[in-house]
């Protein structure tokens, strides 16, 4: 057990970029809006919450530099997805190769330097019990509000009635529309809030994972929240699982490559990849049984007012 | 006075409006980039000269331009043919590195002398591993409504490990002092280059395959089937058409005629198989389809773009020390402009005067 503490923390702290990233896309895509473009926006939050941290001092303000900068590369997205009706898969791809070379440019002159960033603060009292508290509650600060956020946006998305909302026009934005609501407004804010939340996810990354900016850092992380999703179910709160076992993938593949055995690293490198895949399959079978799993049914499907039949 | 915004909905485009919208929007969207470079503090002009004048000011830019353009034509008509039954297959760089696995596989365990021999291995065991690949996502999908955009996406990821795994392991060169590549293909096993350049044999293969793309979805049973699925799914299916099989045997091709991509360019180009060796010509790809309106020989013209793009990017590397990935700020403005002009392919817009009352 001893052994597995720090592996299992090393998995929250890697797994926190996933986090955010994905917790946006489950607010994007319940909406009925999908965005592929979460590694681009990733990249641009880690760049931008990194040099506004350079620039002040204050990885706050990083923070909120980031999620702005999130927010406004995925108007485009909106624009694109629910104002004109373009196809979003495209959309998607093009947000992030533009974030992926957006960030490459900006980011050239920031490569070499550092930030103190956040750092570790452990929670009085709970970081005193045993395992759980080294594992969870040893932290800094974003870990801790990662947590929050899940739980809040799975009280706000099932308890709520601006949730109730969210998933109606996910479903069903016609039925948005009759009560009296825009279900172009809805999805424009949550294909921002989403975007904001991850690049939020990438400014953790040049904040508090590694301190530093390098090109391309996000290294596939946005890929795999667009995945995510599907693992979770659409449910934050299954979304903390889902990413705390990608990031212990992570941080266990650093671990078998630093104790110098002989398991090829390629090997362990598609393991996140042919997990999600597995987990897909698993989904899918089960929603062609009849299963209802949260899928949003209108998901990826441009709304037109004028054009409702 | 005021006036209203009315929309109408467009059924029919004319060949002038085919011809104008793709160029106008690309032009719009390197003015985006433009104003998107100087916010970066680049130059725009500085840039779009520097890369147009190291693609296309001279002899060798222009050869390694068309080097370029054979992989993204190859790869372009792989995606464009799932695209045309609204297959999404975001795997053709997966597919690719499978392709170059396996051209490397063969030439490693089967080699010949016998050049038209090898060329003939090389191609079938690409085409065998591309099409593997694409047929693990277009059988889920087929069985078990898997959504394909996700498979194929995770696979690229998968395929390029996978090539990692041989590079860095057992077949790594090991008169290469430490560096991760196989070592250099017998000369039985390299594609003719033409002209004194780079340009290789995969020219060939590339105007055949938009050819035959052409002539399969126009003029034969299965092509019209393609169309017909891609055009209405359920209408397909309550026609007879099987949708399954389709979907299987699309992504076969599909990924067989991008891992093709793959062994023209290890056998064409480098001769060996290393890490990366893929600037990303699968995602390109897709732009390229897209763009293309999965027209073969606007495939062609949209390829040779995105190939004085890559070019030029290596330029802008080499003469202004920028990282290559700015290209990709390019290329997803283009996207963006595209799509955006879809608007007008789909509407027409009407300003009308209220009437005040």
């Amino acid at each position: 057990m001893e052994v597995l503490i720090p592996i299992l923390a090393a998995a929250v702290r890697s797994g926190t970029p996933i986090l955010y990233a994905t917790l946006g896309e489950i607010l994007t895509e319940r909406s009925g809006v999908q965005n592929l473009g979460l590694e681009g926006l990733m990249l641009m939050g880690a760049f931008m919450g990194f040099s506004v941290t350079h620039a002040t001092g204050n990885p706050w303000l990083g923070v909120v530099a980031a999620f702005v900068k999130g927010a406004a590369i995925s108007l485009v997205h909106a624009f694109l997805s629910v104002s004109i009706g373009a196809n979003q898969v495209v959309s998607g791809l093009a947000v992030a190769m533009f974030g992926t070379g957006a960030s490459a440019l900006l980011g050239r002159k920031m490569v070499g330097l550092t930030v103190t960033g956040f750092g570790k603060i452990p929670v009085p009292v709970l970081s005193g019990i045993p395992v759980i508290g080294p594992v969870f509650f040893d932290h800094d600060p974003l870990v801790y509000i990662s947590y929050g956020l899940a739980f809040f946006l799975y009280w706000f998305i099932f308890h709520t009635r601006p949730g109730l909302n969210l998933r109606a026009v996910g479903e069903s934005p016609i039925v948005v529309d009759a009560m009296g609501l825009s279900a172009a407004r809805l999805r424009y804010v949550y294909t921002l809030v989403g975007g904001g939340l991850a690049a939020v996810g990438g400014s953790y990354l040049s904040l508090a994972y590694t301190k530093m900016w390098s090109e391309g850092m996000s290294a596939g992380r946005g890929w795999i929240a667009v995945a995510l999703v599907i693992f979770a179910l659409w449910n934050p709160v299954r979304a903390i699982l889902g990413s705390y076992l990608f990031g212990g993938v992570g941080a266990m593949q650093l671990r078998i490559q630093a104790a110098g055995t002989s398991f090829p690293a390629p090997i362990l490198m598609m393991m996140p990849y042919i997990f999600t895949i597995l987990v897909l399959l698993v989904i899918s079978v089960k929603k062609g049984k009849g299963i209802l799993l949260g899928s949003p049914g209108a998901l990826g499907v441009p709304y037109s007012r004028e054009e409702r039949t | 006075m005021k006036y209203r915004v009315v929309l109408r909905r467009r059924f029919k485009t004319g060949l002038l409006f085919e011809g104008v919208l793709p160029v106008l929007s690309v032009a719009v969207a390197l003015v985006f980039a433009g104003g998107a470079l100087s916010i970066f503090g680049v130059s725009p002009v500085a840039t779009y000269r520097a890369m147009f004048r190291g693609a296309l000011g001279s002899g060798y830019g222009l050869s390694e331009v068309v080097v370029k353009t054979i992989p993204l034509v190859i790869s372009g008509i792989a995606v464009a043919l799932a695209f045309r039954m609204k297959i999404w297959n975001i795997g053709a760089e997966g597919q690719i590195y499978l392709g170059a696995l396996a051209t490397a596989a063969v030439v490693r365990y089967f080699p010949s002398g016998n050049q038209a021999v090898m060329l003939l291995t090389m191609t079938a065991g690409a085409a065998l591993a591309g099409g593997a690949w694409g047929y693990a996502a277009g059988f889920m999908k087929s069985r078990w409504n898997v959504n394909e955009v996700i498979t194929t996406l995770m696979l690229n990821y998968i395929g390029l490990h996978l090539a990692d795994y041989f590079i860095y392991g057992s077949w790594r060169d090991p008169s290469s002092l430490g560096f991760p590549m196989t070592p250099p293909f017998p000369p039985s096993a390299r594609l003719p280059q033409f002209f004194g350049t780079r340009v290789h044999l995969g020219i060939i293969a590339a105007v055949i395959l938009v050819l035959v793309f052409r002539l399969v979805i126009r003029w034969t049973r299965w092509g019209f089937e393609i169309r017909a699925i891609g055009d209405n799914p359920r209408a397909a299916v309550y026609s007879g058409i099987p949708y399954g099989r389709n979907v299987e045997l699309v992504l076969f091709i599909s990924g067989a005629i991008a891992g093709l991509a793959g062994m023209t360019e290890i056998a064409g180009l480098q001769g060996r198989l290393q890490p990366g060796f893929s600037p990303g010509y699968g995602y390109t790809a897709i732009i390229v389809a897209w763009l293309a309106r999965l027209n073969p020989w606007a495939i062609l013209v949209v390829s040779f773009f995105m190939g004085v793009l890559l070019v030029g990017g290596e330029t802008i590397q080499v003469i202004m020390r920028l990282p290559l990935a700015s290209v990709q700020v390019i290329q997803g403005c283009i996207l963006f402009s595209v799509l955006g002009f879809e608007f007008f392919r789909n509407y027409r817009v009407f300003l009308v005067r209220k009437e005040s009352g």
